[in-house]
């Protein structure tokens, strides 16, 4: 076990699977950095800090940086994927997802089932996404929602750096596409990294906290904030039992349900806007199937119908907090039917 | 150089602005005073100066990430753009766009944009709407956007559709930390405009008199119906790429190279001087009250109202 930040085992989750694996290939702007400079290769090793050393080790047939082209950065990726490589691709910033949708959605999504089974694209699209560097409307957004509901994608959020190894080593070896979204925020944060082969199988949620009270369901940094507000609920006597799903698709339905027909109280905290997202999809699953167990209506914390806004203020005021996290658990909880 | 003393007095006083609201930015970013992502466009003066002293109000310009000279030199309110860029709710976008979305419709300024080539398609539309009032649109982009297949579709849509479109690659010689002769295949983005159909030429991107005079051409052929045009403008940037970043892609001793001997301010006052057209005493007057209107400028932010969580759903047809 070595303690380390989210962005290393990132960089070294991708270096053990290239040592491992020759098919293994990287692409993204500015993943090695330097390109073309006085400076030279390796001046940044990714804009996050996520790929330095890599291109030095493995060389530029492999760790591929590339022009600000999103399009063909995922077509690119997709298309050595169909034909024997797994490809890792670097999307800068979430947002810019809209530049590269068509070979996302129409293509890589698409193939196997389109070619009738016949085809596998074991590419993984990393993403950083998500609010607090106030980096305004489009630098900031959390678009999980986007992607599960595009069927032929797997999306995986982790949140801590032992899950990040686990599952992009996963990711890494899965014969489908893979969404990868890192949190932003999260990349600094240090954890415990078990040594060695680590896989940790998709749609398996992670039990944070437990409590028979409410059934909390969060992800990205809204686990974090999450863990807080379960602890000062925990100081009112309300016990909360908090699941980092961990991936969206698959999606453990079965920790959901067993969880919320325990607790009968059903929380759900999403760092997006509240239409047609991960927090009302999630809501209609348990409306649906664990109906006969609600004491009381579903929650959900969530941003506003809004852009993520620049001023610090008015992002703080976007992203849902701790406090908020705790008002929704104490409603619950107070809920008297009729 | 056939310039008035009042135009040349404004081309600098327009530089000049553009260099104090961004040696200001970078030490109040380094201070902890601003939030986000900041970049600076010092250095490049030249370039935006050169383009907008030939534009009025109905004429468009549509900008990148690193607007902040692209928008002075358009006329928006210097102050104004502070206040944005310090988070106030009384900055020109209300403190919701920050730094890279910094717009002002009205002055014909459509908006820096955090979104690498998502200019150029817009200046197009703008362009059909100047197409028809006779006057020109324009889409700013960097050595890096010029690669994005926005761009491309965005230059083969103006000549298809003969629009007064001109294309500004500002070619500063990096898209963050990858240096232009990597990642632009083409020998130059001249080259590459001219094979989509349109007129190409270069000018000196640290030399306002260059620029200037070359989009005087360019206009001119434009509004005369000829189609888009596109100019390359050899430039340089003297920050880093974001405010925060360490710069390792510098050779050694370059910025103090660049700082030295390719100044667009330098230069200017070197030429103006040299051929007896300003004083030296002309410019430092400039100098000294574009000070002031900086300081100004910050002391005004640092005072302005900050928004509040209800600010968030302002602008919004309907919350939920
Ligand atoms: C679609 C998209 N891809 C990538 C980025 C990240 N990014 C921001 S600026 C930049 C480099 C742009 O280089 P250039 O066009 O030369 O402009 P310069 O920064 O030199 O002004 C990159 C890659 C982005 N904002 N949008
Ligand atoms: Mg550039």
């Amino acid at each position: 076990m070595a303690k380390k930040m989210i962005r290393d085992v990132i960089r070294d989750t991708i270096d053990e699977e290239m040592a491992r694996d020759d098919s293994v290939i990287m692409l993204g702007e500015d993943i090695v950095g330097g390109m073309g400079s006085a400076g030279g290769p390796e001046a940044i090793g990714g804009i996050w800090g996520t790929s330095g050393g890599l291109w030095a080790k493995y060389g530029s047939d492999r760790v591929i940086d590339t022009p600000i082209s999103e399009s063909a950065i995922i077509g690119a990726a997709a298309g050595a994927s169909l034909t024997g490589k797994r490809a890792i691709a670097e999307i800068m910033f979430a947002d810019f997802i809209g530049v590269c949708m068509d070979q996302i959605w129409n293509q890589v999504a698409k193939f196997r089932y389109m070619f009738g089974g016949k085809s596998k694209c074991p590419i993984v699209i990393r993403m950083p996404y998500g609010a607090g560097y106030n980096a305004a409307p489009q630098h900031s957004q959390s678009i999980h929602a986007m992607v599960t509901a595009m069927p032929g994608l797997k999306v995986v959020m982790p949140t801590t750096a032992a899950d990040t190894k686990g599952l992009l080593t996963q990711a890494i070896r899965d014969d489908d596409p893979v969404i990868f979204l890192e949190h932003k925020a999260l990349y600094g944060l240090k954890g415990e990294v078990p040594d060695g082969e680590y896989l940790i199988p998709f749609g398996h949620a992670r039990q944070v906290t437990q409590g028979d009270d409410v059934t909390i369901l969060a992800t990205g940094m809204m686990v974090g904030f999450a863990e807080k507000a379960a602890a000062q609920l925990a100081q009112d006597g309300i016990g909360c039992d908090l699941l980092d799903l961990r991936t969206t698709s698959p999606l453990d339905e079965e920790a959901i349900m067993d969880s919320v027909e325990r607790t009968g109280r059903l929380l759900i905290v999403d760092e997006a806007p509240p239409r047609c997202s991960f927090a009302t999809d999630l809501s209609a699953l348990v409306a649906n199937k664990a109906f006969a167990s609600l004491k009381a209506p579903i929650e959900m914390v969530t941003g506003p119908h809004s852009p993520v806004p620049f001023a610090r203020e008015l992002e703080s005021a976007y992203v849902p907090s701790p406090d908020k996290i705790v008002a929704a658990a104490v409603k619950a909880m107070s809920y008297r039917r009729g | 150089m056939q310039h008035s003393r009042e135009a040349l007095i404004q081309a600098y006083r327009q530089m000049k602005t553009i260099r104090a609201f961004e040696e200001r930015l970078h030490d109040d970013i380094a201070l902890g005073e601003i939030a986000g992502f900041t970049h600076l466009y010092a250095g490049q003066e030249a370039c935006a100066v050169g383009v907008c002293e030939h534009l009025g109000p109905a004429d468009y310009i549509i900008s990148t990430h690193r607007g902040h000279g692209h928008c002075i030199a358009k006329g928006c309110d210097v102050v104004g753009m502070m206040k944005e860029i310090y988070g106030s709710s009384d900055g020109l976008c209300k403190g919701k766009g920050g730094s890279m979305h910094i717009a002002d419709i009205n002055k014909g300024m459509l908006g820096a944009n955090g979104i690498v080539g998502a200019g150029a398609p817009i200046a197009v539309g703008a362009g059909i709407t100047a197409k028809s009032t006779g006057n020109v649109s324009i889409a700013f982009s960097g050595d890096g956007a010029c690669n994005q297949g926005t761009t491309f579709e965005a230059m083969n849509m103006a000549v298809v559709l003969k629009l007064p479109v001109i294309f500004v690659f500002e070619n500063n010689h990096y898209s963050e930390h990858t240096g232009e002769s990597y990642a632009v295949g083409a020998e130059s983005m001249t080259v590459r405009s001219a094979a989509f159909g349109m007129k190409a030429i270069k000018a000196n991107g640290i030399d306002f008199f260059s620029v200037y005079d070359a989009m005087r051409e360019l206009i001119d052929y434009c509004k005369a119906g000829n189609g888009p045009a596109s100019i390359e403008l050899d430039t340089e940037r003297f920050y880093g790429h974001f405010e925060g970043d360490p710069q390792r892609y510098r050779g050694k001793g370059e910025l103090d190279r660049l700082r030295e001997e390719r100044d667009c301010l330098k230069v200017f006052r070197t030429k103006v001087t040299e051929a007896k057209l300003l004083e030296g005493k002309d410019i430092d007057a400039i100098d000294t009250e574009v000070e002031a209107l900086i300081e100004r400028a910050v002391a005004e932010s640092k005072a302005a109202p900050r928004p509040t969580a209800a600010h968030v759903l302002e602008d919004v047809y309907i919350s939920y």
